[in-house]
């Protein structure tokens, strides 16, 4: 298991829009690494016949019909939102692109 | 600042174009993807809504039932491998138009795979593979408040409706299209309209471009001619007509080869379109923070359609297109270049519509390429967006087929289903277009007719019937087009016996 890098542990925390400075990304970026390696201790215990699992329940096609069933109001759906406006939630500048 | 482009003709001279199409099919299920909220459009903002689509902690998604089989009929209809067992991932991101910070997608796992749709081009049949199709969810709808334009770039803040999130998705994903040269864009139109073609003839959507129930993304590279190679892409968002898929394509082959005859290199990029300039602009380049870090979704377990599921629903499946094209010619009477025309405007559906609903073949062709393509493309939308159905236009040949009212008269009942004036015998009434076939009034006008045109009158009672067209042509001018041309002919001849 390769040791995961400081800058590997910096961008991970950009794209989680975790804001870390040097200190912490020091002292973080061990402390990944060993919990990784934690893990993939696990993956020598499991022999050739275990497959990967996702999925701890040995269960597949859970569907649900596809009726109606009543939405909350608009004044529930935002009664947690720091800000809302025109019904909608207000969120802040949004820069970059839409997904 | 506008884009160099390269003239069309030139870009094949030196060029390949490789094209890949990825559409966005919104489902018409009752439901949304993970909740029961309903999948309405048009509701008031954050009323179709729940903790499971607001993404509220503790609340658990369930999969829509109906949502998997729509998802697999359109892969049967594609031709594709229907997966076995296959697992939703979330796709991570941080963008306001989901609440929970991810959208629940499938990733290497898709629900269904390699297929194939042959497409018509001009008599020419195109076969377009298919990556996959897989399952996803729509996002909520931002509103950008502030700035200068309106737009995203300079708001203040926006402002977020959570209605559409969760709307179950399917995403159609083509391989390169290579080798189509010169057609490249009539391709990327034809495949886009008659998948849309398809996903009607399912049942499965609305598939409205117009609404966004249907939505394209064009995907182009060049490569050096005879290079078997594939160039760099950029990736044009959410182009949502027929007509733009079209121009899209040719806009970046034209922009492409400008830049790569120069020396230059394309960055794979989104780009823009706007409809209304007809050219593409920068978005944002692929970058870092297009690391979606897709882990399998926990919250929902695998899908694993039976086999016997999946041929039960290949047995719902429409009848395949081609040849649902040559059984339709074939009961329509049309020659081929009249079906050329009919399919390559997407409007097989709208008119096998509208002769179900009473009008005869000929008559709805006439009115859907002749009367409604031209005020599409005076409107520079797609007929199928313009706004009438194909029950309004069949009711309109009611009218005329009971001589209400003439083609021209018709015309005019257009104009009113398009001003939103109500229904054809409302706007008949209103506007007071029906044909004037009693005889007080015409004999009136007609005799003013003979009067004023002796001459013609005389040749007529010589025998030269031929001449009436003068006088029909003088009545029809009185009663502003609204005379039944047949009874005036009749009346004119009578009195010049």
């Amino acid at each position: 298991m390769p040791e995961i890098t400081r800058d590997e542990v910096a961008h991970l925390a950009t794209l989680a829009r975790i804001d870390l400075d040097d200190a912490e990304l020091d002292h973080l970026a061990p402390q990944l690494s060993v919990i990784l390696e934690s893990v993939a201790s696990i993956s020598g215990v499991a022999g050739d016949d275990v497959p990967p699992t996702s999925h701890p329940v040995p269960l597949t096609n859970v569907f649900r019909e596809d009726v109606v069933r009543p939405s909350l109001t608009p004044e529930q759906a935002l009664s947690g939102a720091p800000a809302s406006e025109q019904q909608r939630f207000a969120v802040p500048r949004i820069l970059g692109d839409e997904q | 600042m506008s884009d160099t482009l390269v003239a069309f003709d030139d870009v094949l001279a030196s060029y390949d174009p490789a094209l890949g199409l990825e559409v966005h099919v919104e489902l018409n299920t009752a439901t949304k993807m993970f909740c029961g909220c309903p999948a309405v459009f048009g509701g008031e903002p954050n009323t179709q809504v729940c903790p499971t689509c607001l993404g509220l902690p503790g609340a658990m998604p369930v999969v829509n039932g109906k949502a998997v089989e729509s998802a697999i009929r359109i892969g049967l209809a594609l031709n594709c491998e229907i997966a076995e067992w296959c697992r939703f991932a979330r796709k991570n991101y941080f963008y306001p138009d989901m609440p929970k910070n991810f959208q629940t997608s499938q990733y290497d796992e898709p629900i269904c795979f390699e297929g194939w749709m042959d497409v018509d081009v001009d008599g020419e049949t195109f076969r377009v593979e298919i990556e996959r199709a897989h399952m996803e969810e729509d996002t909520g709808k931002s509103l950008h408040v502030g700035g200068a334009t309106g737009r995203i770039h300079g708001a203040d803040y926006s402002l977020v409706d959570y209605n559409r999130a969760g709307i179950p998705l399917i995403e159609i994903v083509t391989k390169p299209i290579r080798g189509a040269g010169a057609k490249a864009p009539a391709v990327a139109r034809a495949y886009v309209s008659q998948l849309r073609d398809l996903i009607v003839a399912l049942g499965v959507s609305e598939a409205r471009m117009d609404q966004g129930n249907l939505r394209a993304d064009v995907n182009l590279s060049l490569a050096p001619k005879d290079s078997g190679t594939l160039g760099t892409r950029t990736e044009t968002k959410n182009v949502n007509s027929f007509r733009s898929v079209e121009r899209a394509v040719r806009y970046e082959m034209q922009r492409h080869a400008a830049i790569l005859d120069s020396g230059g290199a394309i960055f794979q990029e989104t780009r823009h379109w706007h409809e209304d300039t007809g050219v593409t602009t920068s978005g944002r380049p692929k970058s870092d923070a297009d690391d979606y870090r897709y882990f399998p979704e926990p919250d929902l377990v695998p899908v694993a359609p039976s086999r016997e599921w999946v041929e039960e629903l290949r047995g719902t499946l429409p009848e395949n297109p081609v040849e649902r094209r040559a059984r339709l010619q074939a009961e329509w009477g049309y020659t081929d270049l009249e079906m050329r025309d009919v399919v390559a405007s997407g409007l097989l559906g709208p008119i096998e519509e509208t002769v179900a609903a009473g009008a005869s073949a000929q008559a709805a062709r006439k009115w859907w390429i002749a009367e409604l393509t031209r005020r599409a493309n005076d409107a520079g939308v797609d007929v199928v967006d313009l706004g009438v159905s194909p029950a309004q236009v069949a009711a309109v040949q009611a009218l005329v087929d009971a001589g209400t009212i003439n083609d021209k008269l018709a015309r005019q009942v257009f104009d009113g289903l398009l001003a939103g004036e109500g229904t054809p015998e409302e706007i008949v009434a209103a506007r007071g277009l029906a044909v004037v076939s009693d005889d007080g009034a015409l004999g009136a006008a007609v005799d003013a007719a003979i009067a004023a045109n002796p001459d013609v009158a005389d040749k007529i009672r010589d025998g030269k019937v031929a001449a009436a067209g003068a006088l029909i042509g003088a009545v029809m001018k009185e009663m502003r087009g609204q005379a039944d041309a047949a009874r005036v002919r009749e009346l004119i001849l009578e009195k010049l016996a």
